[in-house]
Protein backbone atom coordinates (compact mmCIF):
# COMPACT_ATOMS: atom_id res chain seq x y z
CA UNK A 1 0.00 0.00 0.00
CA UNK A 2 1.11 3.40 -1.43
CA UNK A 3 0.84 6.50 1.18
CA UNK A 4 0.37 9.79 -0.51
CA UNK A 5 0.80 13.35 1.45
CA UNK A 6 -2.41 13.56 2.74
CA UNK A 7 -1.74 10.24 4.61
CA UNK A 8 1.31 11.45 5.20
CA UNK A 9 -0.39 14.91 6.57
CA UNK A 10 -3.21 11.97 8.90
CA UNK A 11 -0.51 10.27 10.46
CA UNK A 12 2.04 12.90 11.69
CA UNK A 13 -1.54 14.58 13.49
CA UNK A 14 -1.68 11.40 14.78
CA UNK A 15 1.35 11.53 15.92
CA UNK A 16 1.72 15.08 16.91
CA UNK A 17 4.95 15.94 14.25
CA UNK A 18 5.04 19.07 12.29
CA UNK A 19 6.56 18.24 9.60
CA UNK A 20 8.37 20.46 7.06
CA UNK A 21 6.16 21.12 4.52
CA UNK A 22 8.89 20.67 1.56
CA UNK A 23 9.50 17.17 3.08
CA UNK A 24 6.02 15.36 3.03
CA UNK A 25 6.50 13.73 -0.67
CA UNK A 26 9.82 12.58 0.51
CA UNK A 27 8.37 11.22 3.88
CA UNK A 28 5.34 9.75 1.86
CA UNK A 29 8.25 7.85 -0.52
CA UNK A 30 10.05 6.21 2.22
CA UNK A 31 7.04 5.58 4.71
CA UNK A 32 5.20 3.77 1.55
CA UNK A 33 8.95 1.84 0.85
CA UNK A 34 8.59 0.60 4.93
CA UNK A 35 5.04 -0.54 4.57
CA UNK A 36 5.21 -2.17 1.29
CA UNK A 37 8.20 -4.07 2.36
CA UNK A 38 6.37 -4.79 5.89
CA UNK A 39 3.20 -6.31 3.47
CA UNK A 40 5.72 -9.42 2.86
CA UNK A 41 4.01 -10.43 5.86
CA UNK A 42 1.38 -11.10 3.43
CA UNK A 43 2.13 -13.82 1.98
CA UNK A 44 1.68 -16.05 4.82
CA UNK A 45 -1.18 -17.70 6.33
CA UNK A 46 -1.40 -16.82 9.77
CA UNK A 47 -4.88 -18.73 10.58
CA UNK A 48 -5.37 -19.69 14.24
CA UNK A 49 -1.85 -18.38 15.05
CA UNK A 50 -2.20 -16.94 18.71
CA UNK A 51 -0.25 -13.88 18.52
CA UNK A 52 2.56 -13.10 20.87
CA UNK A 53 1.59 -10.93 23.82
CA UNK A 54 4.36 -11.12 25.79
CA UNK A 55 8.04 -13.29 24.67
CA UNK A 56 8.18 -15.44 27.06
CA UNK A 57 4.39 -15.91 27.46
CA UNK A 58 4.00 -14.24 30.87
CA UNK A 59 1.52 -12.04 32.20
CA UNK A 60 2.88 -8.84 33.55
CA UNK A 61 2.93 -8.86 37.58
CA UNK A 62 1.17 -6.46 39.50
CA UNK A 63 1.87 -5.45 42.88
CA UNK A 64 -0.56 -4.23 46.05
CA UNK A 65 -1.82 -0.57 45.32
CA UNK A 66 0.67 0.79 48.07
CA UNK A 67 2.68 3.98 47.91
CA UNK A 68 6.09 3.01 47.61
CA UNK A 69 7.66 6.56 46.96
CA UNK A 70 8.30 9.87 48.88
CA UNK A 71 7.14 13.54 47.58
CA UNK A 72 9.55 14.50 45.37
CA UNK A 73 7.80 16.52 42.99
CA UNK A 74 10.94 19.28 43.50
CA UNK A 75 13.19 17.20 42.57
CA UNK A 76 11.20 15.90 39.44
CA UNK A 77 9.99 19.10 38.02
CA UNK A 78 13.44 20.89 38.52
CA UNK A 79 14.03 19.59 34.65
CA UNK A 80 10.24 21.03 33.58
CA UNK A 81 10.60 23.72 30.37
CA UNK A 82 7.79 25.50 32.52
CA UNK A 83 6.08 25.31 36.00
CA UNK A 84 4.06 27.57 38.69
CA UNK A 85 3.46 26.07 42.26
CA UNK A 86 4.12 22.93 41.85
CA UNK A 87 2.40 22.84 38.23
CA UNK A 88 3.21 22.47 34.47
CA UNK A 89 2.52 25.35 32.93
CA UNK A 90 1.43 25.10 28.89
CA UNK A 91 -0.50 27.35 26.85
CA UNK A 92 -4.19 28.50 28.14
CA UNK A 93 -6.38 25.71 26.85
CA UNK A 94 -10.13 27.26 27.71
CA UNK A 95 -9.91 31.18 27.26
CA UNK B 1 47.08 -0.98 31.77
CA UNK B 2 44.04 -1.18 29.01
CA UNK B 3 44.67 -4.69 27.75
CA UNK B 4 44.10 -6.18 30.94
CA UNK B 5 40.69 -8.46 31.71
CA UNK B 6 38.36 -7.10 35.07
CA UNK B 7 40.06 -9.59 36.35
CA UNK B 8 43.56 -9.24 36.36
CA UNK B 9 42.50 -5.19 36.49
CA UNK B 10 40.52 -6.28 40.25
CA UNK B 11 43.96 -8.30 40.94
CA UNK B 12 45.97 -5.34 40.29
CA UNK B 13 43.92 -2.67 42.55
CA UNK B 14 44.05 -5.30 45.55
CA UNK B 15 47.89 -6.14 45.17
CA UNK B 16 48.44 -1.80 44.96
CA UNK B 17 50.20 -2.20 41.52
CA UNK B 18 48.11 1.03 40.77
CA UNK B 19 45.50 2.61 42.61
CA UNK B 20 41.80 3.36 41.15
CA UNK B 21 42.59 6.78 40.89
CA UNK B 22 45.68 6.15 38.75
CA UNK B 23 43.83 3.44 36.64
CA UNK B 24 40.88 6.10 35.95
CA UNK B 25 43.24 8.91 35.32
CA UNK B 26 44.81 6.65 32.68
CA UNK B 27 41.57 6.13 31.11
CA UNK B 28 40.35 9.48 30.80
CA UNK B 29 43.58 10.39 29.48
CA UNK B 30 43.00 8.06 26.59
CA UNK B 31 39.87 9.16 26.20
CA UNK B 32 41.21 12.73 25.83
CA UNK B 33 43.51 11.75 23.39
CA UNK B 34 41.52 9.55 20.81
CA UNK B 35 37.58 10.24 21.39
CA UNK B 36 38.17 13.22 19.05
CA UNK B 37 38.37 11.44 16.18
CA UNK B 38 35.98 8.51 17.11
CA UNK B 39 33.37 10.58 18.83
CA UNK B 40 32.21 7.44 21.20
CA UNK B 41 31.07 9.70 23.99
CA UNK B 42 28.64 11.87 24.85
CA UNK B 43 29.50 13.64 28.17
CA UNK B 44 32.79 12.60 30.14
CA UNK B 45 31.81 12.62 33.65
CA UNK B 46 35.62 13.02 34.84
CA UNK B 47 34.76 15.20 38.05
CA UNK B 48 32.14 11.73 38.82
CA UNK B 49 34.81 9.36 38.16
CA UNK B 50 37.92 10.54 40.09
CA UNK B 51 35.31 10.88 43.19
CA UNK B 52 34.12 7.27 42.62
CA UNK B 53 37.95 6.26 41.98
CA UNK B 54 38.74 7.63 45.36
CA UNK B 55 35.81 6.14 47.25
CA UNK B 56 36.89 2.74 45.87
CA UNK B 57 40.42 3.39 46.60
CA UNK B 58 39.45 3.76 50.32
CA UNK B 59 37.06 0.29 49.87
CA UNK B 60 40.46 -1.04 49.09
CA UNK B 61 42.68 -0.01 51.73
CA UNK B 62 40.16 -0.70 54.34
CA UNK B 63 39.87 -4.65 52.62
CA UNK B 64 35.56 -4.09 51.70
CA UNK B 65 35.68 -4.00 48.26
CA UNK B 66 34.28 -6.11 45.90
CA UNK B 67 35.41 -8.03 42.48
CA UNK B 68 34.65 -5.06 40.17
CA UNK B 69 35.73 -1.84 42.95
CA UNK B 70 37.87 0.97 41.04
CA UNK B 71 37.41 -0.27 37.69
CA UNK B 72 36.43 2.11 35.14
CA UNK B 73 33.54 1.51 32.92
CA UNK B 74 31.41 3.23 30.32
CA UNK B 75 27.17 3.52 30.48
CA UNK B 76 25.32 3.52 26.99
CA UNK B 77 23.63 7.22 27.68
CA UNK B 78 20.20 5.26 27.50
CA UNK B 79 20.56 4.55 31.11
CA UNK B 80 19.33 7.16 33.17
CA UNK B 81 22.17 8.55 35.79
CA UNK B 82 21.27 10.78 38.26
CA UNK B 83 22.62 14.39 38.14
CA UNK B 84 24.00 13.82 34.72
CA UNK B 85 22.89 14.23 31.47
CA UNK B 86 21.38 11.98 29.50
CA UNK B 87 20.25 12.65 26.28
CA UNK B 88 19.73 9.18 24.31
CA UNK B 89 20.92 10.74 21.82
CA UNK B 90 18.33 13.13 20.47
CA UNK B 91 18.24 17.19 20.48
CA UNK B 92 14.62 15.94 22.53
CA UNK B 93 16.87 15.44 25.51
CA UNK B 94 20.17 17.42 25.25
CA UNK B 95 18.76 18.91 28.15
CA UNK B 96 17.96 16.23 30.43
CA UNK B 97 19.64 15.98 33.54
CA UNK B 98 17.92 12.64 34.73
CA UNK B 99 16.74 12.67 38.07
CA UNK B 100 17.12 8.84 39.65
CA UNK B 101 19.54 6.18 38.48
CA UNK B 102 18.54 3.13 36.05
CA UNK B 103 18.90 0.36 37.72
CA UNK B 104 21.71 -0.75 35.78
CA UNK B 105 23.61 1.97 37.04
CA UNK B 106 22.43 1.55 40.63
CA UNK B 107 24.41 -2.03 40.93
CA UNK B 108 27.54 -0.59 38.83
CA UNK B 109 27.39 1.96 41.51
CA UNK B 110 27.09 -0.46 44.20
CA UNK B 111 29.77 -2.75 43.00
CA UNK B 112 31.93 0.22 43.10
CA UNK B 113 32.94 0.95 39.52
CA UNK B 114 33.55 4.07 38.08
CA UNK B 115 31.86 5.84 35.50
CA UNK B 116 34.12 7.38 33.21
CA UNK B 117 31.17 8.80 31.29
CA UNK B 118 28.08 8.10 28.71
CA UNK B 119 28.50 6.20 25.33
CA UNK B 120 27.16 7.88 21.59
CA UNK B 121 24.79 6.09 20.06
CA UNK B 122 21.95 6.26 17.66
CA UNK B 123 18.88 8.42 18.35
CA UNK B 124 16.74 6.55 20.68
CA UNK B 125 18.58 3.56 20.05
CA UNK B 126 16.76 3.54 16.30
CA UNK B 127 19.67 2.77 13.81
CA UNK B 128 22.38 0.46 12.75
CA UNK B 129 25.01 2.52 11.84
CA UNK B 130 25.58 5.22 15.06
CA UNK B 131 24.99 7.96 12.24
CA UNK B 132 20.93 9.28 13.50
CA UNK B 133 22.62 10.41 16.65
CA UNK B 134 22.04 14.28 17.11
CA UNK B 135 25.87 14.15 18.59
CA UNK B 136 27.09 13.35 15.24
CA UNK B 137 28.18 9.94 14.38
CA UNK B 138 30.46 7.51 15.87
CA UNK B 139 33.61 5.97 14.13
CA UNK B 140 34.67 2.80 13.75
CA UNK B 141 38.70 2.24 14.91
CA UNK B 142 39.47 0.01 12.64
CA UNK B 143 38.76 2.67 10.30
CA UNK B 144 37.63 5.65 10.90
CA UNK B 145 36.04 6.09 7.71
CA UNK B 146 33.52 3.15 8.19
CA UNK B 147 30.63 2.91 11.10
CA UNK B 148 30.50 1.48 14.57
CA UNK B 149 27.20 -0.47 13.89
CA UNK B 150 24.66 0.53 16.31
CA UNK B 151 22.74 1.39 17.97
CA UNK B 152 25.29 0.76 21.15
CA UNK B 153 28.18 1.80 18.60
CA UNK B 154 29.65 4.19 20.96
CA UNK B 155 30.01 1.69 24.00
CA UNK B 156 31.48 -0.66 20.85
CA UNK B 157 33.96 1.88 19.53
CA UNK B 158 35.53 2.87 23.16
CA UNK B 159 35.85 -1.02 24.14
CA UNK B 160 37.31 -1.77 20.76
CA UNK B 161 39.80 1.52 21.09
CA UNK B 162 40.43 0.50 24.85
CA UNK B 163 38.83 3.99 25.94
CA UNK B 164 37.35 1.62 28.72
CA UNK B 165 37.83 -1.75 29.81
CA UNK B 166 34.21 -2.26 29.65
CA UNK B 167 30.50 -1.00 29.20
CA UNK B 168 26.97 -1.15 29.00
CA UNK B 169 24.59 -1.41 25.95
CA UNK B 170 21.38 -2.18 25.04
CA UNK B 171 19.89 -4.58 22.54
CA UNK B 172 16.48 -4.17 20.20
CA UNK B 173 16.91 -6.09 17.26
CA UNK B 174 20.98 -6.16 17.32
CA UNK B 175 21.90 -3.01 19.11
CA UNK B 176 25.00 -4.91 21.06
CA UNK B 177 25.82 -7.86 19.10
CA UNK B 178 26.02 -6.10 15.43
CA UNK B 179 28.10 -3.44 16.79
CA UNK B 180 30.16 -5.55 18.73
CA UNK B 181 30.76 -7.91 15.53
CA UNK B 182 31.50 -4.60 13.38
CA UNK B 183 33.97 -3.34 16.25
CA UNK B 184 35.40 -6.79 17.42
CA UNK B 185 34.35 -6.73 20.48
CA UNK B 186 32.53 -9.32 22.55
CA UNK B 187 28.60 -8.82 23.62
CA UNK B 188 25.78 -10.49 25.00
CA UNK B 189 21.65 -9.80 24.94
CA UNK B 190 20.80 -11.80 27.65
CA UNK B 191 17.20 -13.55 27.86
CA UNK B 192 14.54 -10.53 27.89
CA UNK B 193 13.72 -10.00 31.85
CA UNK B 194 17.23 -10.98 32.53
CA UNK B 195 18.48 -7.39 33.16
CA UNK B 196 16.11 -4.78 34.10
CA UNK B 197 15.20 -2.04 32.22
CA UNK B 198 13.85 0.17 34.86
CA UNK B 199 15.17 3.90 34.22
CA UNK B 200 16.86 2.50 30.46
CA UNK B 201 14.88 4.83 28.01
CA UNK B 202 12.42 3.01 26.64
CA UNK B 203 12.50 2.13 22.56
CA UNK B 204 10.22 -1.26 22.10
CA UNK B 205 9.35 -2.68 25.82
CA UNK B 206 8.73 -6.15 24.38
CA UNK B 207 12.09 -6.43 22.72
CA UNK B 208 14.35 -3.92 24.41
CA UNK B 209 17.23 -5.26 26.69
CA UNK B 210 20.33 -4.35 28.81
CA UNK B 211 23.84 -6.28 28.74
CA UNK B 212 27.44 -6.02 28.52
CA UNK B 213 29.80 -4.86 25.80
CA UNK B 214 33.53 -6.25 26.96
CA UNK B 215 36.68 -7.72 24.72
CA UNK B 216 35.81 -11.46 26.85
CA UNK B 217 33.43 -13.30 27.70
CA UNK B 218 34.68 -13.84 30.52
CA UNK B 219 34.48 -10.15 31.20
CA UNK B 220 30.83 -10.07 29.58
CA UNK B 221 30.11 -12.92 32.15
CA UNK B 222 31.59 -10.97 35.38
CA UNK B 223 29.64 -8.02 34.00
CA UNK B 224 26.62 -9.67 33.92
CA UNK B 225 26.82 -10.89 37.20
CA UNK B 226 26.50 -7.55 38.47
CA UNK B 227 23.45 -6.14 35.45
CA UNK B 228 21.48 -9.13 36.16
CA UNK B 229 18.91 -9.99 38.85
CA UNK B 230 14.71 -9.49 39.58
CA UNK B 231 14.18 -6.10 39.91
CA UNK B 232 10.47 -4.86 41.00
CA UNK B 233 10.58 -2.11 39.47
CA UNK B 234 10.29 -3.53 36.06
CA UNK B 235 7.23 -5.43 35.45
CA UNK B 236 8.71 -7.59 33.16
CA UNK B 237 12.13 -8.44 35.44
CA UNK B 238 11.91 -12.34 35.03
CA UNK B 239 11.63 -13.78 38.97
CA UNK B 240 14.57 -16.13 39.68
CA UNK B 241 17.66 -16.61 41.79
CA UNK B 242 20.58 -14.92 41.09
CA UNK B 243 23.36 -16.98 39.06
CA UNK B 244 26.90 -17.18 38.69
CA UNK B 245 26.99 -16.95 35.11
CA UNK B 246 30.43 -17.26 34.89
CA UNK B 247 30.36 -20.76 37.09
CA UNK B 248 30.69 -22.87 33.96
CA UNK B 249 33.49 -21.32 31.55
CA UNK B 250 35.85 -23.58 32.09
CA UNK B 251 33.47 -26.75 30.82
CA UNK B 252 34.44 -28.65 27.49
CA UNK B 253 32.60 -28.10 24.65
CA UNK B 254 33.06 -31.92 24.15
CA UNK B 255 29.48 -33.48 22.50
CA UNK B 256 28.22 -30.17 22.32
CA UNK B 257 25.59 -29.94 19.46
CA UNK B 258 25.91 -26.51 17.02
CA UNK B 259 22.99 -26.28 14.65
CA UNK B 260 24.14 -24.14 11.50
CA UNK B 261 20.53 -22.23 10.11
CA UNK B 262 20.52 -23.44 6.55
CA UNK B 263 18.73 -19.36 5.72
CA UNK B 264 21.59 -17.68 7.66
CA UNK B 265 23.94 -19.20 5.03
CA UNK B 266 22.28 -18.35 1.93
CA UNK B 267 23.71 -16.79 -1.40
CA UNK B 268 22.64 -13.68 -0.59
CA UNK B 269 25.96 -13.94 2.48
CA UNK B 270 28.44 -12.30 1.59
CA UNK B 271 31.33 -15.25 0.89
CA UNK B 272 34.29 -14.04 2.69
CA UNK B 273 32.27 -13.67 5.94
CA UNK B 274 30.89 -17.37 5.27
CA UNK B 275 34.35 -18.48 5.10
CA UNK B 276 35.46 -16.75 8.36
CA UNK B 277 32.00 -18.86 10.31
CA UNK B 278 33.11 -21.51 8.61
CA UNK B 279 36.46 -21.31 10.09
CA UNK B 280 35.20 -20.44 13.34
CA UNK B 281 32.86 -23.63 13.02
CA UNK B 282 35.80 -25.72 12.26
CA UNK B 283 37.77 -24.90 15.40
CA UNK B 284 34.17 -25.64 17.28
CA UNK B 285 34.77 -29.00 15.72
CA UNK B 286 38.04 -29.60 16.84
CA UNK B 287 36.65 -28.42 20.87
CA UNK B 288 34.70 -31.39 20.27
CA UNK B 289 31.33 -30.03 18.84
CA UNK B 290 29.12 -31.53 16.25
CA UNK B 291 27.40 -30.09 13.41
CA UNK B 292 24.24 -30.29 12.47
CA UNK B 293 22.33 -28.22 9.33
CA UNK B 294 19.22 -27.22 10.98
CA UNK B 295 16.20 -24.53 9.48
CA UNK B 296 14.45 -21.59 10.49
CA UNK B 297 11.96 -21.13 8.51
CA UNK B 298 10.56 -17.56 9.02
CA UNK B 299 13.89 -15.75 9.33
CA UNK B 300 12.98 -13.63 6.56
CA UNK B 301 9.61 -12.16 8.19
CA UNK B 302 11.70 -11.23 11.07
CA UNK B 303 12.71 -7.71 9.67
CA UNK B 304 9.18 -6.99 8.16
CA UNK B 305 7.47 -8.39 11.59
CA UNK B 306 10.03 -6.24 13.49
CA UNK B 307 9.73 -3.02 11.23
CA UNK B 308 5.83 -3.43 12.73
CA UNK B 309 6.22 -4.18 16.29
CA UNK B 310 9.32 -2.33 17.19
CA UNK B 311 7.75 1.13 15.77
CA UNK B 312 4.28 0.32 17.29
CA UNK B 313 5.87 0.43 20.80
CA UNK B 314 8.26 2.96 20.25
CA UNK B 315 4.95 5.31 18.91
CA UNK B 316 3.78 5.10 21.86
CA UNK B 317 6.88 4.80 24.36
CA UNK B 318 8.12 8.27 22.54
CA UNK B 319 4.94 9.80 23.26
CA UNK B 320 5.84 10.97 26.95
CA UNK B 321 8.03 13.49 24.90
CA UNK B 322 5.57 16.42 24.76
CA UNK B 323 7.72 18.98 25.70
CA UNK B 324 5.43 19.47 29.23
CA UNK B 325 7.17 17.82 31.94
CA UNK B 326 11.04 17.83 30.68
CA UNK B 327 13.03 17.57 27.61
CA UNK B 328 12.79 20.35 24.51
CA UNK B 329 10.28 22.54 24.15
CA UNK B 330 9.38 25.28 21.32
CA UNK B 331 9.55 28.72 21.12
CA UNK B 332 6.19 30.82 21.38
CA UNK B 333 3.70 27.49 21.54
CA UNK B 334 0.32 28.96 19.79
CA UNK B 335 -1.27 26.73 21.91
CA UNK B 336 -1.10 23.09 23.32
CA UNK B 337 -1.15 21.03 20.05
CA UNK B 338 1.20 23.51 18.89
CA UNK B 339 3.50 22.95 21.80
CA UNK B 340 3.09 19.25 21.33
CA UNK B 341 3.70 19.15 16.95
CA UNK B 342 6.00 21.70 17.40
CA UNK B 343 8.25 20.36 19.99
CA UNK B 344 8.40 16.70 18.82
CA UNK B 345 8.60 18.16 15.18
CA UNK B 346 12.11 20.67 15.98
CA UNK B 347 13.50 18.01 18.44
CA UNK B 348 13.14 14.45 16.65
CA UNK B 349 15.29 13.08 14.23
CA UNK B 350 14.31 12.05 10.58
CA UNK B 351 14.24 8.13 11.51
CA UNK B 352 12.92 8.63 15.00
CA UNK B 353 10.03 10.22 13.08
CA UNK B 354 9.81 7.44 10.94
CA UNK B 355 9.00 5.33 13.03
CA UNK B 356 6.81 7.03 15.03
CA UNK B 357 4.56 7.53 12.09
CA UNK B 358 5.03 4.08 10.84
CA UNK B 359 3.99 2.90 14.41
CA UNK B 360 0.90 5.67 14.60
CA UNK B 361 -0.25 4.26 11.27
CA UNK B 362 0.08 0.27 12.05
CA UNK B 363 -1.80 0.89 15.51
CA UNK B 364 -4.40 3.12 13.88
CA UNK B 365 -8.67 2.62 13.38
CA UNK B 366 -8.79 -0.19 10.62
CA UNK B 367 -5.08 -1.10 10.39
CA UNK B 368 -4.31 -3.02 13.56
CA UNK B 369 -5.05 -6.07 12.56
CA UNK B 370 -3.39 -6.03 8.80
CA UNK B 371 -0.27 -5.03 10.59
CA UNK B 372 -0.01 -5.25 14.36
CA UNK B 373 -1.84 -8.70 14.83
CA UNK B 374 -0.40 -9.88 11.87
CA UNK B 375 3.43 -9.21 12.94
CA UNK B 376 2.62 -10.50 16.63
CA UNK B 377 1.38 -13.95 14.47
CA UNK B 378 4.66 -13.90 12.66
CA UNK B 379 6.29 -13.86 15.99
CA UNK B 380 5.30 -16.52 17.12
CA UNK B 381 5.95 -18.39 14.15
CA UNK B 382 9.69 -17.36 14.83
CA UNK B 383 9.32 -18.24 18.39
CA UNK B 384 8.40 -21.48 17.54
CA UNK B 385 10.91 -22.49 14.71
CA UNK B 386 13.60 -21.26 17.33
CA UNK B 387 11.45 -24.02 19.80
CA UNK B 388 11.80 -26.73 17.28
CA UNK B 389 15.53 -26.03 16.48
CA UNK B 390 16.40 -26.25 20.59
CA UNK B 391 15.07 -29.66 20.26
CA UNK B 392 18.13 -31.13 18.77
CA UNK B 393 20.95 -28.47 19.05
CA UNK B 394 22.68 -27.17 22.00
CA UNK B 395 23.42 -23.73 20.30
CA UNK B 396 22.46 -22.11 17.02
CA UNK B 397 25.62 -20.37 15.18
CA UNK B 398 25.89 -17.76 11.98
CA UNK B 399 27.11 -14.55 11.21
CA UNK B 400 26.17 -11.60 13.23
CA UNK B 401 25.88 -9.36 10.44
CA UNK B 402 25.33 -9.90 6.72
CA UNK B 403 28.65 -7.06 6.08
CA UNK B 404 31.43 -5.84 8.06
CA UNK B 405 31.34 -2.45 8.88
CA UNK B 406 30.35 -0.05 6.11
CA UNK B 407 31.34 3.28 4.69
CA UNK B 408 30.09 6.33 6.66
CA UNK B 409 27.18 7.62 4.37
CA UNK B 410 26.66 4.17 2.75
CA UNK B 411 23.62 3.39 3.95
CA UNK B 412 22.05 6.23 5.60
CA UNK B 413 22.44 8.17 2.28
CA UNK B 414 20.16 5.99 0.80
CA UNK B 415 16.57 7.53 0.15
CA UNK B 416 15.19 3.89 0.99
CA UNK B 417 15.62 3.32 4.57
CA UNK B 418 14.90 -0.76 4.59
CA UNK B 419 18.40 -1.22 3.00
CA UNK B 420 19.74 0.04 6.25
CA UNK B 421 17.02 -2.40 8.40
CA UNK B 422 18.16 -5.64 6.41
CA UNK B 423 21.34 -5.38 8.41
CA UNK B 424 19.78 -6.65 11.26
CA UNK B 425 18.55 -10.28 9.35
CA UNK B 426 20.30 -12.56 11.71
CA UNK B 427 19.95 -10.66 14.78
CA UNK B 428 16.16 -9.24 15.27
CA UNK B 429 14.69 -12.68 15.55
CA UNK B 430 16.29 -13.42 18.52
CA UNK B 431 14.52 -10.21 20.37
CA UNK B 432 11.40 -11.34 18.55
CA UNK B 433 11.86 -15.03 20.63
CA UNK B 434 13.27 -13.16 23.52
CA UNK B 435 16.37 -15.39 23.82
CA UNK B 436 19.90 -14.66 24.32
CA UNK B 437 22.34 -13.80 21.83
CA UNK B 438 25.86 -13.13 21.99
CA UNK B 439 28.72 -12.09 19.27
CA UNK B 440 32.04 -12.49 19.66
CA UNK B 441 35.30 -11.94 17.55
CA UNK B 442 35.50 -14.63 15.38
CA UNK B 443 37.70 -13.53 12.01
CA UNK B 444 38.86 -10.28 9.51
CA UNK B 445 38.19 -9.73 6.39
CA UNK B 446 40.27 -6.76 4.43
CA UNK B 447 41.10 -5.66 8.14
CA UNK B 448 37.66 -5.21 9.36
CA UNK B 449 36.49 -7.53 12.38
CA UNK B 450 33.80 -10.50 11.92
CA UNK B 451 31.64 -11.56 14.45
CA UNK B 452 29.96 -14.64 15.31
CA UNK B 453 26.82 -14.91 16.52
CA UNK B 454 25.82 -17.98 19.25
CA UNK B 455 22.13 -18.26 19.89
CA UNK B 456 20.95 -20.18 23.10
CA UNK B 457 17.76 -21.09 24.68
CA UNK B 458 16.18 -19.42 27.26
CA UNK B 459 18.63 -18.56 30.16
CA UNK B 460 21.26 -20.38 29.14
CA UNK B 461 23.45 -17.16 29.32
CA UNK B 462 26.28 -19.04 31.59
CA UNK B 463 26.43 -21.68 28.72
CA UNK B 464 26.48 -18.96 25.99
CA UNK B 465 29.70 -17.70 28.15
CA UNK B 466 30.94 -21.03 28.30
CA UNK B 467 30.78 -21.66 24.48
CA UNK B 468 32.84 -18.16 23.72
CA UNK B 469 35.09 -18.19 26.30
CA UNK B 470 36.19 -21.98 25.17
CA UNK B 471 36.23 -20.39 21.81
CA UNK B 472 38.80 -17.43 23.31
CA UNK B 473 41.07 -19.80 24.61
CA UNK B 474 41.99 -21.64 21.98
CA UNK B 475 42.04 -18.08 19.48
CA UNK B 476 43.04 -14.69 19.43
CA UNK B 477 40.51 -12.51 17.48
CA UNK B 478 39.43 -10.90 20.76
CA UNK B 479 42.57 -9.57 21.45
CA UNK B 480 43.50 -7.76 18.66
CA UNK B 481 43.29 -3.96 18.77
CA UNK B 482 43.25 -1.49 15.79
CA UNK B 483 46.13 -0.12 14.99
CA UNK B 484 46.36 3.48 16.38
CA UNK B 485 45.14 1.97 19.37
CA UNK B 486 47.32 -0.41 20.86
CA UNK B 487 50.70 2.28 22.38
CA UNK B 488 50.24 2.69 26.23
CA UNK B 489 48.28 6.10 26.56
Amino acid sequence: MSLDKKDVEAIAHLARLELDPSNIDETASQLSSIIEFVEQMNAVDTTGVQPVAHPLDLIARTREDQVTESNQRDHFQAVAPETQDGLYLVPKVIE
Amino acid sequence: MHNKTLSELSTALQNKEFSSEELTRYFLGRIKQHDQSLNSFITVTEDLALAQAQAADQQIAAGESGALTGIPMAQKDIFCTNGVKTSCGSKMLDNFIAPYDATVVKKTNSAGMVMLGKTNLDEFAMGSTNETSFYGAVKNPWDLNRVPGGSSGGSAAAVAARLTPVATGTDTGGSIRQPASLCGITGIKPTYGTVSRFGMIAFASSLDQGGPMTRTAEDAGIMLNVMAGFDEKDSTSYEKENEDYTRSLNDSLDGLKIGLPKEYFSSDLNPDIASVIDAAVKEYEKLGATIKEISLPNTGLSIPAYYVIAPAECSSNLSRMDGVRFGYRCEDPKNLDDLYSRSRGEAFGEEVKRRIMIGAYALSAGYYDAYYLKAQQIRRLISEDFKTAFSDVDVIMGPTSPSTAFKLGELSDDNDPTSMYLEDIYTTSVNLAGLPGMSIPAGQVNGMPVGLQLIGNYFQEAKLLNIAHQFQQATDWHQQTPAGFKEEH
